[in-house]
């Protein structure tokens, strides 16, 4: 039995109040209720109030660079398919520094879970706007108001066939831990968009405003219907659905196809100088 | 003044447009040379700045040693007009061109038209029956070409051989109707199984021996070919290798694969490796073991894509913000490029730091003709400790006395493995405590005493106070051991002094020859003499004269002699 308690509780760097102390329960709560224990699963994060979360948790973890959560996740998991792999960062370190990286996971469809904090903001260089940052939205950086059209993460992700794609919502934490075990069940890339205040230096977006608009999608939505999930994920006014916007199981994981990986982890295959022999015989 | 040419020594090019095949037949020739006996060296240039697509393919051959490239060519086989105008220049005195039945002979002296269409059924296959022809006036022997022709074909171009074969009939047969006057090479050593091998696929098969199970890349030349030789063994042993989305994702998700004990190699090139810059610094920072191969070409930017350069020399040296040791080899030839592979990922492993192997396009595309290489002495470092449960506790960067903190492997056993690229505490976490900075600096910095420990240092050969001493590094040592050679002939006192690891360095290993020469003339395939500051910075010595080239062709032998008289 894994419990809550096992990943442990820490100190944080966090201001009181940060969206992001829901997301940490929500993730415990989540690996604890699928009983993965904190050495089965690994965090790859980036750099950014968010990627600061496996910190606060046992678990194996690579803390490496702004935007690169996703590659050391992809390598990672590819050398070792029997890790539960699970990237977790900010708005602007996967969709901004790390943009490129979110397009190729979304196309390789290797089993990875990808956790994105979405507040709208940078919070930790102190408020400058963020690729999810709304339009006319005034930071220091931007004084004449945001220009640049958002990103719409999960449009990007639908369009490109993605196999699991849902919204949570710090202030709905029931759903937010039933989103992420889901995610980590998909066999293949999913990504939880979790919209969160930033009490700091977002105070358009605040946990009020998201309070007011996210609702959960409708029992009888259909989530496999790629032309309703592009249509809903577009839908950002006075309602914001949350949950499962598109699955498409019809794609096989990336390591399943790779020959090598079916082989279990890397570190326990041994090199065959036999082989190795062989292929010197190319030359030959 | 000019090389002393060596009996038999001959230079053969193979010039035309690219999809003339002149690869294909490039390689079978240096095979079927190889497996007669000869020493080779092979080396292709594709020199787009003229025109689309001009190619040619340079094979030097003979029964001595050959260690560098020449620039007379003896015989031009030409597919193209252009080749003629390019390449007449260069012919020596006995030089004789191949030309097509179209082409002009533009009153060269020694000229033969060769009727191919008449030989190959197909257009296609003009290149085999070149192939016929050249085999036949240097004198191969015909079972054994045909031999070569139809490994090279038979298993993925199978209803293509027959034709293939008689067009490389009807090429030795023509080739025998002829009155031809051209001087064959004298008879080879025994036949020897050797390997036809370039410094890519030595690498590649280094990579094998010394236990690489993961290879991300982003396709650059010249350093493609690593990733494509891994490639085409990867499932039979087990290698994963994936082409990321861009050079910042293959070091990344190369760290991540080592992390999670994969033993990881990345190839790139100047342009890819500079992008790889933060991650390089990641791996210093993370104690993460990773291999870098960086195939050199001329830069700056995109520069001369498909020529060479010994440019990225300080790049290496420097490359990846902070501090944090390293290790840097520049192996010569392909043998070097085989153990020098194997050497970089022990220490890497070993080490837990990053390594880069530093060649050039020369370098990696280059075949030669050598020994078949000895597995059984290959130890395969031992992979990270699979983790024992038995260990109390665990901390992934536990100071020590030498650096080196034990590795576990996440999801091996219960205790976590955490790594951070913030500076962290020995548990991996988050500190911005002082004390621990320094500590961890230390830690970290400490690992380079252990490689200084573990250098390759400096090959030295020749007299003990020479007059003139030749110091080199990477690739251009061929060119320079044969300019030392020709020289010494000429009865010169002249030493060699050639790096094969550039970083670190031990100035004890070298200094005392550097002083013990009346001159010393540091040779380099770059324009600003990047092994001369090195060393200077490091010692204090300056060398006396430089001998620079930065065209984009490799060195030679006889433009070293040529610019030291000059």
């Amino acid at each position: 039995m894994v419990s809550i308690e096992d990943f442990g509780q820490y100190e944080t760097a966090w201001c009181p109040g940060c969206g992001n102390f829901s997301i940490l329960t929500c993730v415990k709560k989540a690996l604890a209720g699928k009983g993965i224990a904190p050495h089965q699963v690994l965090f790859a994060s980036g750099i950014g109030q968010a990627a600061k979360t496996p910190h606060y948790l046992n678990c194996n973890m690579f803390n490496g660079l702004h935007g690169r959560s996703l590659p050391v996740a992809t390598g990672a998991r590819l050398a070792n398919p029997e890790l539960t792999v699970i990237a977790e960062s900010g708005d602007g370190c996967m969709y901004g520094e790390g943009g490129n990286h979110f397009l190729a996971a979304l196309r390789r469809n290797v089993n990875i879970t990808m956790l994105v904090h979405d507040n709208q903001i940078y919070g930790l260089t102190k408020g400058q706007a963020s690729p999810t940052s709304g339009l006319g939205h005034v930071t220091k950086a931007q004084p004449h108001g945001v220009q640049l059209e958002p990103i719409h993460p999960l449009s990007v992700a639908i369009a490109l066939q993605a196999g699991f794609v849902a919204r949570g919502f710090t202030g709905m934490q029931d759903q937010l831990v039933e989103l992420i075990q889901g995610a980590i069940d998909f066999p293949g890339f999913a990504l939880v968009d979790i919209l969160q205040q930033c009490v700091s230096f977002n105070h358009v977006n605040t946990f009020k405003w998201y309070k007011e608009r996210c609702r959960p999608l409708e029992k009888d939505y259909d989530p496999s219907d790629w032309q309703a999930a592009m249509v809903r994920s577009q839908e950002w006014g006075d309602v914001i659905p949350t949950g499962i916007l598109y699955t498409n199981r019809s794609r096989k994981p990336y390591e399943d196809v790779l020959s090598v990986s079916s082989h279990g982890p890397l570190y326990k295959q041994e090199r065959s100088m036999e082989g190795v022999k062989a292929a010197m015989q190319v030359f030959a | 003044m000019s090389i002393d040419k060596n009996s038999g020594r001959m230079l053969i090019r193979i010039g035309g447009e690219a999809g003339q095949g002149l690869e294909t037949v490039g390689e079978m020739l240096a095979k079927a040379l190889i497996r007669s006996g000869y020493e080779v060296l092979a080396t292709q240039n594709a020199m787009s700045r003229i025109r689309e697509g001009h190619n040619y393919f340079s094979i030097l051959t003979g029964t001595e040693p050959i260690l560098g490239p020449e620039e007379e060519v003896d015989l031009l086989v030409a597919f193209t007009q252009e080749t003629v105008d390019l390449h007449k220049d260069v012919l020596s005195e006995q030089g004789m061109v191949l030309i097509g039945p179209d082409m002009e002979d533009q009153g060269l002296r020694s000229v033969l038209s060769v009727p191919y269409s008449d030989l190959a059924e197909d257009k296609i296959m003009a290149n085999v029956a070149a192939l016929g022809v050249i085999s036949a006036m240097i004198g191969l022997n015909q079972e054994l070409v045909s031999g070569v022709v139809q490994d090279a074909l038979g298993s993925k171009h199978h209803d293509l051989l027959p034709k293939n074969l008689q067009a490389l009939d009807n090429g030795i047969q023509w080739s025998g109707r002829q009155s031809i006057d051209f001087q064959p090479l004298p008879e080879g050593a025994a036949s020897q199984s050797r390997l036809a091998i370039n410094g890519n696929e030595a690498i590649a098969l280094g990579a094998l021996a010394g236990g690489v199970n993961f290879c991300s890349f982003y396709p650059m030349t010249p350093a493609t070919s690593v990733a494509l030789n891994l490639i085409s063994q990867a499932d039979e042993l087990g290698v994963v290798c994936e082409q990321a989305e861009d050079e910042i994702s293959v070091i990344n998700m190369a760290l991540g694969a080592s992390f999670c004990g994969a033993r990881s190699l990345v190839p790139t090139s100047g342009g890819g490796f500079a992008l790889m810059g933060e991650g390089i610094s990641l791996a210093g920072m993370t104690e993460t073991p990773i291999v870098i191969v960086l195939a050199q070409r001329p830069g700056p930017a995109t520069g001369l894509p498909t020529q060479t350069e010994q440019g990225d020399m300080e790049l290496a040296l420097a490359s990846g913000h902070g501090e944090f040791p390293r290790a840097v080899m520049a192996p010569g030839n392909a043998e070097e490029c085989f153990h020098l592979t194997i050497k970089a990922l022990d220490l890497a492993e070993r080490y837990q730091t990053p390594v880069i192997l530093l060649t050039d396009q020369y370098l990696a595309s280059s075949i030669r003709a050598v020994q078949r290489f000895d597995l059984s002495s290959i130890n395969i470092p031992q992979a990270p400790t699979a983790q024992s449960d038995e260990l109390e506790s665990y901390q992934r960067f536990a100071w020590s006395e030498n650096g080196v903190s034990p590795r576990l492997i996440p999801g091996a056993g219960t205790h976590l493995v955490v790594a951070d690229s913030d500076e962290h505490t020995p548990d991996g976490h988050i500190t911005e405590d002082h004390q621990v900075r320094e500590g961890m600096v230390d830690k970290r910095l400490k690992k380079l005493e252990g490689l200084v420990q573990e250098i390759i240092p400096p090959a030295y050969t020749g007299d003990d106070d020479p007059q003139l001493l030749l110091m080199t590094w990477g690739s251009s040592q061929g060119a320079v051991l044969e300019a030392a050679a020709a020289l010494r002939h000429q009865g010169q006192s002249v030493a060699t002094l050639v790096f094969s690891q550039v970083w670190p360095l031990d100035p004890g290993n070298f200094e005392g020859y550097l002083y013990k020469a009346e001159s010393v003339i540091s040779v380099e395939g770059n324009a600003t003499g990047q092994l001369a500051k090195l060393i200077r910075r490091e010692t204090g010595f300056q060398v006396h004269e430089q001998v620079l080239r930065y065209d984009g062709l490799p060195l030679t032998a006889t433009q070293i002699l040529r610019q030291l008289q000059s």
